[in-house]
């Protein structure tokens, strides 16, 4: 079995650990210090799925913002749809 | 007006330096007047990496502390007539910069230059915070290894929301990612996160993969910023790096494996 893992090079892909392992801490580290817009992001991530459920949609079409005046935060979304819609 | 872009990235030793010497060079060579800054009181560097090490006689510190003229500080760079070097305090540490000082020195350069590169230190402390705070764009450096990932994600956080930008409620700092030190094969075995991988958890736009690449170590040996060593592949790579920086549409290069020989596969796989 060694000696076919040899010639295949059939060696384990850490990489795809690496990037699990990292999706989770830094959700958690977003969690815990995201008092600002740090989640924008995954916002923006869970937006263009949502969306894509209905219409496709390219990935630069959701554009979302926090705009902020005083002790006032506004979320701003934009997200541009393809052709005419609805009536 | 000048533009502030920052080079940062929150973990140390993945090539700050190196990057905000060779995006100030490029910059130089496209003809933009260009200053790049040193941030890391205490522990200067971009000096040796420019090779101007010998001819500090001012800092960044005097001009702020020490009624020193930001234009007696500027060191000018021996290849190119329009790049400039502002050296870190070596003696100081990073509390003699404040928010105050730093925002007059950037204000006097803006009325000569056309870039103003800020070379941040590592962590999260006041040298990193104030080398991010004036930011217009900001180069964020990563490794295609967790600890670097994770802690550029942090310092994506501090610019979306404790930058001047942020906290003015203006446009947003622009993001860029430039991931070094970028290995294709490594990659190709599985054994380091791709780019792809990299964006889906930064989500910030890539300006730039710069390879693995030993004329690095090389050209920092010598004191001469990578993109003037001709023939360098990471010095090519950050030339189209700079480029992008610049509006310009330039293809992704040396992201793909170099085709070994069977005889090369061979030894790379029983290694």
């Amino acid at each position: 079995m060694k000696l076919l893992e040899f010639f295949l090079g059939n060696k384990s892909r850490t990489a795809d650990t690496a990037k699990d392992r990292l999706k989770l801490i830094v959700v958690r580290d977003r969690a815990s210090t995201g008092t600002g817009p740090d989640f924008l992001p995954m916002l923006q991530q869970d937006l263009l799925e949502v969306v894509r459920r209905y219409v496709e949609i390219d990935e630069d079409k959701v554009q979302i913002d926090v705009d902020r005046k005083g002790n006032l935060s506004m979320l701003e979304v934009n997200i541009e749809l393809p052709g005419r819609y609805g009536n | 007006m000048a533009k502030i872009i920052t080079v940062t990235s929150g973990k140390g030793g993945v090539g700050k330096t190196t990057s905000a010497a060779a995006i100030g060079t490029g910059l130089a060579q496209a003809g933009k007047r260009t200053v790049v800054i040193d941030f890391d009181v205490g522990l200067r560097n971009l000096d040796l990496v420019m090779g101007c090490e010998r001819r500090v006689v001012f800092d960044f510190v005097n001009v702020i502390h020490d009624d020193i003229r930001v234009q007696q500080a500027l060191i000018k760079d021996k290849r190119l007539d329009n790049l400039f070097i502002l050296p870190a305090s070596q003696t100081r540490d990073k509390d003699a910069l404040d928010q105050e000082g730093v925002g007059r020195v950037l204000d006097e350069l803006a009325k000569e230059f056309d870039f103003i590169v800020c070379d941040s230190p590592a962590g999260i402390e006041r040298g990193a915070l104030l080398a991010l705070y004036f930011a217009d764009e900001a180069v964020v450096v990563a490794n295609p290894e967790v600890s670097s990932v994770r802690d550029s994600d942090r310092i994506i956080g501090i610019l979306n929301s404790r930058s001047k930008r942020a906290e003015s409620g203006d446009e947003q700092v622009k993001l860029h990612l430039l991931l070094t030190r970028y290995d294709a094969e490594r990659v190709e075995q599985g054994e380091m996160l791709k780019t792809d991988d990299v964006l889906e958890i930064l989500a910030i736009p890539l300006l730039g993969v710069i390879p693995h690449d030993k004329t690095v170590l090389a050209a920092s040996n010598v004191g001469t910023p990578i993109v003037l060593e001709a023939g360098s592949i990471a010095g090519q790579a950050y030339q189209d790096s700079v480029k992008r920086l610049l509006g310009d549409d330039v293809p992704m290069r040396f992201v793909e494996p170099r085709r070994a020989g069977w005889f090369t596969r061979f030894l790379r796989r029983s290694a």
